[in-house]
């Protein structure tokens, strides 16, 4: 065949240079000055004290570090699982068009195995500092402090042991979650490498079964992770649609993160075989998902305002009536609809590097608020704030995240070359 | 010679003959007027010359027309025609605007974009559609060329280049 994707070098590498990774780890030790900057700020009095409003504790500046790690955590962990989750997508749908950019989402899966270890290392540093249920007097009813409601919740953390306890059920689901989620991941991408070097449909087939199989796990432990880790944040508050809330951002930032290395690497030369049309289809994919994460966000809003609910209403009026929080309602929105919605509403848009490039980098910032906005308020209350410990800790986290998955891009080829739908997504044209 | 009259018609069995014909007839210099196919033939606007559809300019206006709509006339509606009190909220609860304005939204543009289509295409109900040959509906393609645009070129030269092109017949069409 003439134009075939024989014309190119298939066993291409990612070079990930001595200048790059220095670049990389600039913008991490500038993340980390600036973040110790904050937190002497912070030690200095920075915070002001509103003991009784926070809960009855007074405010201590470890708190707000603890929090922007339980942000980072969060949401790090939910771009590297999404890397995988896209990567599985492709082969249960059975999908042609995306085969020349696999090798990217699957990279953001060596991420998980860090986070699992930080995941759980952070839940023991921070556990009463963020979780308001961890404290036994709650589960006591001699004490004063006696609560009914997260008394009736406390058998999803605690069971089988007792209320206040050593909350083993929710360790355990943390557990099992990162276990399943690292074991999937490595089983596809032994799948994938293995595909490379011996060829034949027989990967493709068992990728299919592992994909399909990985996405019905994931389908439940992406829901009870964000009620887990987020939502019990605010115990006494609930929102069925959570799971779909936290599920969305987290879809949403990944396919931007996608999108981004595939442009970054297109433009140093890579990914030859990946064309305009390829960008243009993850440019339809953050599009429609940042209307799917509106849609989300706007139903759990309509409802709680609608019903006029004390309970629900908490939850809204500690962000929107809040001095702190009220201005990141509306930055989140901007960011994460209103930019894309009309940037990315014109074909030519999705089709550019430029427009990709502005777009995803804001939306993977304003993810990065929405998570930001579940979790401070509910820890942190008026203590809280976008302040130089905040941009410290995304840098650090960030580039981080960015040197573990150039660094499994370098390992490996860039291109499935084995891969049965290869030729497909040569040939993919919209 | 009178314009958008008299054609000269290349039938063709195949798309793929089809597509290097429409390149081989363009390069040539004839003007093609339009091709029939009985189903939408991949890559086709690019070797037609064809400039992207302004189809999705009309989707936006009419869109942006549905939502100002909605939004007018919900605020006439809650606010000013008949004022009531629902759940405490305002008289002109925004937020709770914002489903119908979505829905009138995306009425609008989609009902705009088939209307605009329709008159463009000229399938309106007034209009008088041409049919070059009937067996474009079946498993034909036909290659129009209006006769009076290549007059320059001459009939049998442009009947010729058809027939070489890959063209099982050319045909002559009429059209009063």
């Amino acid at each position: 065949m003439a134009h075939g994707t024989t014309n190119f070098n298939l066993d291409q590498k990612f070079d990930f240079t001595a200048a790059l990774k220095k670049s990389i780890i600039t913008v991490l030790v500038i993340g980390a000055v600036i973040l110790a900057i904050g937190i002497i700020t912070n030690m200095m009095g920075g915070g002001h004290d509103h003991a009784e409003e926070a809960g009855g504790h007074a405010y201590h500046w470890y708190q707000r570090l603890f929090a922007n790690l339980w942000i980072n955590n969060v949401y790090f962990t939910g771009i590297a699982i999404i890397g995988v989750f896209f990567f599985a997508l492709q082969y249960a749908a059975q999908a042609g068009w995306s085969t020349g950019i696999l090798r990217i989402p699957l990279s953001f899966g060596n991420w998980l195995p860090i986070a699992a270890v930080l995941m759980i290392a952070t839940f023991f540093l921070v556990s009463h500092d963020i979780f308001h249920w961890t404290h036994s007097y709650l589960f006591d009813k001699d004490s004063p402090q006696y609560d009914k409601l997260i008394d009736g919740k406390g058998a999803f953390f605690f069971w089988p042991l007792a209320k206040g306890s050593f909350p083993i059920f929710f360790i355990a689901r943390m557990v099992i979650f990162f276990g399943f989620w690292v074991f999937f991941f490595n089983k596809l991408k032994s799948l994938a490498f293995d595909e490379d070097l011996n060829g034949g449909t027989q990967y493709w087939k068992k990728m299919r079964t592992w994909s399909a199989l990985f996405i019905i796990f994931f389908a439940v432990s992406s829901s009870i992770s964000a009620w887990d880790w987020v939502m019990s944040i605010d115990t006494h508050w609930f929102s069925t649609m959570f799971g779909w809330y936290v599920f969305a951002s987290w879809f949403v930032a990944g396919l931007s993160a996608i999108t981004l290395v595939v442009v970054f690497l297109r433009e140093k030369g890579y990914l030859e075989m990946v064309n305009e049309n390829h960008v243009h289809d993850l440019g339809k994919f953050v599009f429609a998902f940042s209307i799917f994460w509106t849609y989300i966000w706007f139903s759990q809003f309509l409802l709680i305002y609608y019903a006029n609910i004390p309970e629900e209403t908490v939850y809204f009026v500690e962000r929107m009536q809040s001095d702190v929080y009220s201005p990141f309602v509306f930055v989140n929105l901007v960011l994460n609809f209103f930019l894309p919605f009309f940037v990315l509403m014109t074909r030519d848009a999705k089709r550019h590097a430029i427009f990709l490039k502005v777009v995803c980098s804001l939306i993977i910032l304003g993810h990065w608020f929405d998570f930001f906005l579940m979790v401070q308020p509910g820890t942190l209350g008026h203590n809280g704030g976008f302040g130089l410990m905040e941009v410290g800790m995304l840098l650090v986290y960030g580039s981080s995240f960015a040197f573990v998955v150039l660094s499994a891009l370098a390992k490996k080829p860039l291109i499935a070359k084995n891969h049965p739908l290869l030729e497909e997504s040569y040939h993919h044209h919209i | 010679m009178e314009r958008d009259k008299n054609f000269i018609l290349g039938v063709y069995d195949d798309e793929d003959v089809l597509l290097e014909a429409i390149t081989k007839v363009r390069t040539s210099g004839v003007k093609i007027h339009e091709v029939y196919s009985p189903f939408p033939v991949h890559g086709i606007d690019d070797v037609l010359g064809y400039k992207r559809s302004r189809l999705p300019i009309a989707a936006f206006l009419f869109g942006m027309l549905g939502t100002i709509l909605a939004l007018i006339m919900q605020f006439y509606m809650m606010k000013i025609d008949w004022p009531m009190i629902i759940g405490g909220k305002d008289y002109a609860a925004f937020p709770a605007f914002i489903p119908v304005t979505f829905e009138l939204t995306v009425l609008l543009a989609a009902f705009g974009m088939v209307g605009v289509f329709m008159i463009s295409s000229n399938l309106k109900p007034w209009g008088q559609p041409r049919i070059f040959d009937i067996r474009i509906t079946d498993d034909k393609h036909v290659l129009a060329v209006d006769l009076a645009t290549n007059a320059s070129i001459g009939e049998k030269n442009i009947a010729d280049l058809l027939k070489d092109s890959g063209a099982t017949e050319v045909n002559k069409k009429s059209f009063e």
